[in-house]
């Protein structure tokens, strides 16, 4: 079937099979390798993307069922050639060692962030509690969005244009 | 790798048309919604639907409102937008300690209520919720609508009334005011299903000196109880005292009458045990609300 799809502002269209898994969509078909395939049992996260503005879990999810919606995947998070603050945290507070769940992270973060732009670190832990890292006990993960709330120089929803 | 075998998508844009696409492709079809529960199944092969039918595109099937006196939930409404309902938590906090507990933040973002339903696995907790509040199931097909109690809802495990050519399409609970709900659930981890848990409604009679219940409602996921009810338990407390002492007996009522399995989540008499301690918070629980004293949040939360 052909599903057309809007992927971080990038409207594609791909003939695939209605079985086609969006996780393996986004990295076969589209090439962007970024969003990992993990436990392929929506138990790890780090296939986390955004559907329509909220993270999901990729591997749960049809492509066909993202066909004329909007995705946003690690690829899209930074703007213009310069980081999204979570990126810059991960980097500054060493917030990944093998970096697989980084991209699935990264995205419930910066969507955590959007709507809570100064979150606890208990409301850090319960936004990322779907999501397994098995390198940093966790600790600079939640360190990496303290870091980028902030850092984040800009209103909760809006583009990352004024990103320190 | 796992992908699932073979199927058809299409997607629907209307109850009407979802009803007309399940009636074409018959009894192989299958409702897809989430797919939270679903494509899981389908990796396993343990579903091999012949056609999908997308339903996440229907409008008017995510509200919740308030009409007369009910909550009206849509079966297409996300868990986390059940969660962060006003509405809802202010008449029924049981179904906000529930979603607080259902899988983990992410999977919450994208299943759905009305899936969770039907899905009916023995350990899903808004059936234990639904089944205390005495919820109603609207269910639509193409010879009209029909209304079933939650409690009548299931047949048996992953087996529910409603039929290959039927949407489930919201649930309602009635308000009765006066009452107080909550819900305390034993899992694992985060977003691992339940090793017991237990969902209490509660009305007190509070005209007399010491307060009695007027009315109950207890569900239970997890251990076998049937419809995810305790009718025992809620026949017991019904007229009593509203206190510890009855709360602790109505726990254990409701424990000696579930029938819980023994797997890798634990034992028969562990599980029986966390039924009557957990059946207990929860009408203490929710006996504080009625009162409309503070309450803990109970659920499990990070510190």
């Amino acid at each position: 079937m052909e599903i057309t799809m809007t992927v971080n502002g990038t409207q594609y269209t791909r003939d695939v099979e209605p079985r086609m898994l969006l996780i393996h969509f986004i990295r076969d078909e589209l090439e962007l390798t970024g969003s990992h395939w993990g436990c392929d049992t929506s138990n790890c996260g780090a296939c986390v993307v955004w559907l329509d503005g909220t993270p999901v879990k990729s591997c749960t999810a049809l492509a066909a069922m993202a066909g004329g919606r909007e995705v946003r995947t690690v690829e899209g998070l930074q703007r213009g050639g310069e980081l999204d603050p979570v990126q810059q945290g991960f980097i500054a507070c060493h917030g990944l060692q093998c970096g697989f769940c980084t991209s699935g992270m990264m995205m419930t973060a910066r969507w955590l962030l959007d709507h809570t732009p100064d979150p606890s670190d208990a409301e850090i832990r319960e936004a990322i509690s779907g999501q397994i890292c098995r390198c940093t006990g966790y600790e600079n993960i939640v360190r990496s969005v303290r870091w980028a709330a902030e850092h984040d120089g800009r209103q909760a929803g809006s583009g990352p244009e004024a990103a320190a | 790798m796992q992908v699932p075998s073979h199927v058809e998508y299409e997607r629907a844009t209307s109850v009407e048309h979802a009803l007309d696409l399940l009636a074409r492709f018959g009894p192989e079809s299958r409702v897809l919604a989430g797919g939270h529960s679903l494509i899981p199944m389908m990796k396993l092969r343990l579903a091999q639907p012949e056609t999908l039918v997308d339903i996440n595109a229907i409008p008017g099937l995510s509200r919740i409102t308030v009409e007369g006196d009910e909550l009206r939930i849509g079966a297409l409404v996300r868990h986390a937008q059940l969660l962060a309902s006003a509405v809802a938590g202010e008449h029924f906090p049981v179904l906000h300690d529930a979603e607080r507990v259902i899988a983990d933040p992410i999977v919450r973002n994208w299943g759905t209520i009305g899936g969770s339903l039907c899905q009916a696995d023995p350990s899903e907790d808004l059936s234990a919720a639904f089944g205390a509040l005495r919820a109603m199931a609207v269910i639509q097909g193409q010879d009209g609508v029909r209304t079933v109690p939650v409690r009548a809802f299931h047949l048996g495990p992953y087996e529910t009334v409603v039929t290959s050519g039927e949407l489930l399409t919201e649930l309602r609970v009635p308000i009765r005011p006066g009452g107080g709900s909550a819900y305390e659930k034993v899992a694992r981890r985060v977003g691992d299903w339940s090793v017991a848990a237990a969902g209490a409604v509660v009305w007190l009679d509070a005209t007399t000196g010491t307060p009695t219940v007027a009315g109950a409602g207890v569900g239970l996921a997890a251990v076998g109880a049937g419809h995810f009810v305790a009718p025992e338990a809620e026949d017991f407390l019904r007229g009593r005292p509203a206190d510890d002492a009855t709360f602790a007996r109505a726990g254990q009522i409701a424990a000696e009458h579930c029938s819980p399995a023994a797997d890798q989540r634990g034992p028969v008499d562990y599980k029986r045990h966390l039924t009557g301690e957990l059946t207990a918070r929860a009408l203490r629980r929710a006996a504080a609300r009625a009162h409309g004293w503070p309450a803990s949040s109970g659920a499990p939360r990070w510190k």
